[in-house]
């Protein structure tokens, strides 16, 4: 861990003024960060402590929108109870992941900021891009069991660990910040890049950018929903495949879909073609299928990852047909219906 | 109370350290005060293979706080005898020592240590050296030596090697008409437990220290201290109070202490030094291992022959070794045995006893292909293991001390109603999910070893019970405190138990599921001579209610001594001592190893494993709802600690069925998931159902104490009756531990 400089502004403008310097970090839970920063994987020169800002209500704006303000820890937003409600989807994703202890700490703004995950960028004496951009990828041709199906690049095949983001981006959800420019909105899809040539930029925020908030319209899929999580173990592991299935379906056709993936790419993965093509089709694990294998369309492992693309159509398959059925997966319930 | 009622032993009892274990107030080794304290931090080597060709140091060295960095360049003296650094349960080989020198063995191998004022600086420091290396080649891959496999030129002490082979298991396998022959692969594993290893080393002055260390032995730990830097052994306490967890990783001193010693000595202060969850991962581990079992049977299920090879892993300096295969020569009846175990050397670190080391690799690839023949022969899995019950031990042709494995079967099987399993695979389901059950034998050794104690009677009526034991977790402090309580007729509250100091009376490490039979007798021993002595004193008094009585006469309860046959014929233990001026009356007892009963008896504990999982076999998900563990280990002393035990043995029996593996990458040398994050353990979520059995097993030649030991026994069989469970439910039939979900999915479909 290295030295680095720490403060805790009031405001979001003395924060976002902290934040004007490439190397400087924002601090919320800290359940990530913290741990890059005692492997000496991160070397903020400045950490801005942003939990004493105001940023920490979850409100339903006059659009019916649901507005997360950044610091709303993950297990207020899961048990909030519009939430649970209204955006179902949300609430199951963000409890399947992690453990409790942790998203008690972990906050909306720093989930969408955890970097990704690979073996090989928390272990510094190997070479990584992501980590040192320009070393090399150690993960291709490595232990890569856990890694990007879709989207790689010959730079980088880490994979976004979130839950969080999958419903996020299933759920249309935009982005609010605000930086030394002011303020903007970045559409949730757009909001993680894929690696390309820069896998050191996970995202698309800029310098001295401040996540103050998430905003989500209210969907409109009543029960036919589901978040699938596939692990190596039921509780506390990061997905192997993970769906967000959403549905509207109008006497046996569906009216709209909504599918992304995560644990398959350097960010939650969402295939708008698809789910265009299950617009007016019957409800049926044929047509699931059919769309499942369009997803996975460009879907290439890497060797101890190969078994990832069936987990992933098979995952997308069954995590339809639950949202087809109307019977979400129970986060608690470790069987798989 | 009636006299000769039985008060403590047997009765399910609290541990009597819980209460300062949850509140904070039990001191682990990280955690003891020291005036004027420093911090060392360990930096690893980030090669597997090959030598340091230039340290630099310097910036680190400005690093403000630091006091002081220990390379192979400026280490202090040590001996330099291999047998110096050999300790007690150290294999063949030549002991690693820390800095000796600039050559690399192993990636994460201690490089430097550097100290500092505190632990924040001492790692910031650590992170700002910069080594250069000339890199050697390196293999961590077991499967490419497999072919240089060899048998060990030198035998571990304590650890028997394969029996040499019985009757002629080639041709009976040529010759029987039902016969199966499998390759299994059982995964390295890490022991991980909670607390990591620590050490903190207080400089007394006057050439004295004391030593607070994450140890299984606390005089092993001493010896090994004394021995390494030439100290003299009253110099040297060491301190191992409470150990958060162990799994036989602290059998041989860890690197820390080492390092807090060498720092202490050179620096004349105290040292803490601590590794960290992912330097846990560069000590000793269970080996890697590959097995070749093939089996046959006659059509009746009885087998014909048995052969079982293995080629576990060890590292370049050491040849650690554990009893795998020769499970297979004694769990069933069977004429024709052949057993071969190997080594084949790695550039890793020495592998290191973990939990049923060998048993609980051995036995699951033996119990693995004992269920692929009996679905062969179509008898039943729990049918197969009857029929070839072994009566005595074959390896040895000795007798067992006791051994009540049919009732493990039958109560294990009724607890889990398995007289309702479908013979076939996939053949019952619920849902999406196929269920299966699977059975499998374990089988531990139940030893005795050479252990001291002493028992103290304090003039106000309280008794002391002191041994070098340790208390990993496993509750020996609370079972000791049960022994003395029985033993004086005292409420637990006024026995005191000392245990986890090298200055107690003489104890081995804390391993094989030895301390409670062994211990436990040396402390039962000590008060028994107690009692005499109070005997003899009561006695000699004047007008003594006792002169006429002989000790078989007398029992001592609440703090009195008295007639059996006439209970108000007694004195108090304060008069005892008050007339014979007495403050308190201290004795010793041991035990050893009952040599000639050992000519013609062995002793092992048995356990019957039913285990239920469900399985979506379109997901590759698999869950272990149900486990049925009936242990048949001599007398219980604490039934509440000893489920414990047993819950813990399964648990991680299933972490070996389903999650537990390193994953190295074998380009680098290097294991890539070394944290708790990616090494999976089970989580709660995978933990469902365990139901814990101890058959009634009655066995007065084991030990004194009739105990057998129940530290292992849990872990044993687990995992195959998961695996088992696994191909009853799918007809998949996955040989490679873990069974993760991208071994059932790309597992050949049944036909």
């Amino acid at each position: 861990m290295n030295r680095f400089e720490y403060i805790r502004p009031a405001t979001v403008a003395d924060a976002i003024a902290a934040l004007n310097e490439p190397a400087a970090r924002a601090l919320a839970g800290g359940t990530n960060l913290v741990d890059l920063m005692k492997y000496d994987v991160a070397q903020p020169s400045r950490l801005v402590d942003i939990n004493r800002l105001p940023l920490k209500s979850i409100e339903i704006t006059s659009g019916g929108a649901l507005r997360i303000g950044a610091l709303v820890t993950n297990t207020d937003l899961a048990w909030h109870q519009d939430v649970r409600e209204k955006w179902p989807i949300l609430s199951s994703a963000i409890l399947a992941g992690a453990s409790p202890q942790l998203r008690n700490a972990a906050t909306a703004g720093g989930n969408l900021m955890q970097r990704t995950r690979c073996y090989y960028f928390y272990d510094p004496s190997t070479a990584c891009n992501k980590r040192q951009p320009g070393s090399g990828c150690s993960a291709i041709g490595g232990v890569n069991r856990i890694h990007a199906i879709l989207g790689a690049s010959d730079s980088c095949i880490a994979v976004h660990p979130s839950d969080m983001c999958v419903a996020m981006v299933a759920l249309d959800a935009s982005v609010e910040v605000e930086g030394p420019e002011g303020k903007r909105s970045i559409p949730m899809s757009g909001f993680h890049r894929l690696p390309g040539g820069e896998p050191e930029r996970d995202n698309t925020l800029k310098v001295g950018e401040l996540i103050t908030s998430i905003i989500i319209p209210e969907p409109h899929f009543g029960a036919h929903h589901t978040y699938l999580k596939i692990r190596d173990r039921l509780s506390y592991a990061f997905a192997l495949i993970s769906v967000a299935a959403a549905l509207r379906v109008d006497e046996g056709v569906i009216q709209d879909a909504r599918i992304a993936l995560g644990g398959v790419a350097h960010k939650p993965w969402r295939d708008f073609d698809a789910e265009k093509s299950l617009k007016g089709e019957r409800v049926g694990t044929q047509g699931f299928t059919q769309v499942a294998d369009f997803i996975l369309r460009d879907a290439k492992g890497q060797g101890d990852n190969d078994f990832k693309i069936e987990l992933a159509r098979r995952a997308i398959v069954r995590a339809l047909e639950q949202a087809a059925a109307g019977t979400p997966q129970d986060q608690a319930d470790k069987s798989i219906h | 109370m009636s006299v000769g009622e039985i008060t403590h032993i047997g009765r399910p009892t609290n541990r009597v350290d819980g209460r300062l274990k949850v509140t904070g107030q039990a001191h682990y080794a990280a955690e003891y005060p020291a005036d004027d304290l420093l911090y060392g931090y360990i930096v690893g080597s980030t090669i597997a293979a090959g030598r340091i060709a230039a340290m630099h140091l310097d910036a680190a060295r400005q690093f403000p706080g630091v006091v002081e960095i220990f390379t192979h360049e400026n280490r202090s003296k040590a001996a330099w005898l291999d047998r110096s650094w050999r300790d007690e349960v150290a294999p063949p080989g030549h002991p690693f020592r820390p800095l000796h020198s600039d050559r690399i063995l192993f990636d994460g191998q201690p490089v430097a240590l550097i100290v500092a004022e505190t632990f924040e600086a001492a790692r910031d420091a650590g992170s700002l050296i910069r080594i250069a290396y000339d890199v050697d080649a390196h293999c961590t891959e077991l499967e490419a030596k497999r072919a240089e496999a060899y048998v060990p030129p030198e035998q571990r002490s304590g650890i028997p090697p394969p029996p040499d082979p019985r009757g002629d298991a080639e041709q009976a396998f040529q010759d029987a008409p039902v016969k199966i022959s499998r390759d299994y692969r059982v995964n390295a594993e890490h022991h991980n437990p909670m607390e990591m290893f620590a050490t903190t080393c207080v400089f007394e002055g006057d050439g004295k220290l004391t030593i607070y260390d994450k140890t299984q032995g606390s005089q092993n730990a001493q010896g090994y201290v004394t021995s390494v830097f030439g100290l003299r052994s009253k110099d040297v306490r060491l301190v191992n109070h409470y150990v958060g967890g162990a799994f036989g990783a602290g059998l041989r001193p860890q690197h820390q202490l080492f390092f807090a010693v060498m720092a202490s000595l050179e620096l004349q202060r105290s040292v803490r030094v601590s590794l960290t969850r992912a330097q846990m991962f560069h000590i000793g581990y269970r080996p890697d291992s590959y097995h070749t079992v093939s089996l046959a049977a006659d059509r009746d299920g009885r087998l014909q022959s048995i052969m079982h090879d293995a080629v576990a892993s060890t590292s370049h300096y050491e040849d650690y070794q554990e009893a795998v295969v020769n499970w297979s020569g004694m769990m069933y009846h069977c004429d024709n045995v052949k057993l071969t175990y190997q080594l084949a050397k790695l550039d890793t670190a020495t592998p290191c006893d973990m939990r049923a080391p060998g048993a609980a690799i051995g036995v699951t690839a033996l119990e693995c292909a004992l269920d692929e023949l009996s679905y062969e022969l179509g008898i039943g899995p729990l049918e197969i293991r009857r029929i070839n019950f072994a009566s005595k031990d074959e390896n040895t042709k000795k007798q067992f001390t006791s051994k009540a494995l049919l009732e493990c079967y039958s109560e294990g099987a009724a607890a889990f109603g398995w007289e309702k399993r479908s013979p076939k695979p996939r053949a019952m389901r619920e849902g999406r999910e196929l269920i299966g059950w699977g059975v499998s034998t374990g089988m531990w050794d139940a030893f005795l070893q050479k252990a001291q104690a002493t028992a103290t009677l304090k003039v106000d009526g309280t008794l002391e019970v002191a041994t070098a034991a340790s208390d990993i977790g496993t509750g020996t402090w609370t079972i000791l405190t049960q022994i003395g309580a029985e033993a004086f007729g005292l409420p637990l509250e006024d026995v005191q138990a000392r245990i986890g100091d090298s200055t107690l009376p003489m104890s081995p490490v804390e391993g094989g599921s030895w301390t409670a039979a062994s211990n436990g007798s040396a402390v039962q021993a000590a008060c028994d001579a107690v009692k005499h002595s109070l005997f003899k004193q009561a006695r000699k008094m004047a007008n003594s209610p006792l002169a006429d009585a002989s000790f078989e006469d007398v029992e001592v309860r609440d703090q009195r001594i008295f007639r059996k046959d006439d209970p108000a014929r007694g004195l108090s233990v304060f008069e005892v001592m008050h007339a014979a001026e007495l403050k308190e009356i201290t004795e010793q007892g041991k035990v050893s190893p009952n040599l000639r009963q050992m000519l013609k008896y062995t002793s092992y504990t048995h356990s019957a494993v039913f285990a239920e999982v469900r399985v979506d076999e379109y997901l590759g998900v698999v869950r272990v709802t149900r486990v049925v563990c009936a242990a048949a280990a001599g007398k219980i002393l604490n039934p509440k600690t000893a489920r414990s035990q047993i819950l813990g043995g399964v648990v991680m029996g299933i972490g070996m069925a389903l999650h537990e593996e390193a994953m190295t990458d074998h380009r680098l040398g290097k294991i890539m998931n070394a944290n708790l994050g990616e090494y999976h353990v089970p989580a709660h979520a995978d933990i469902e159902d365990i139901e814990v059995i101890f058959v009634d097993e009655k066995d007065d030649k084991v030990s004194p104490l009739g105990v057998k030991g129940l530290g292992e026994i849990g872990i044993v069989g687990t995992a195959s009756a998961v695996a088992n469970a696994i191909f009853h439910a799918t007809g998949v039939r996955v040989r490679d531990f873990p069974i993760t979900i991208d071994k059932i999915l790309n597992a050949p479909r049944p036909s």
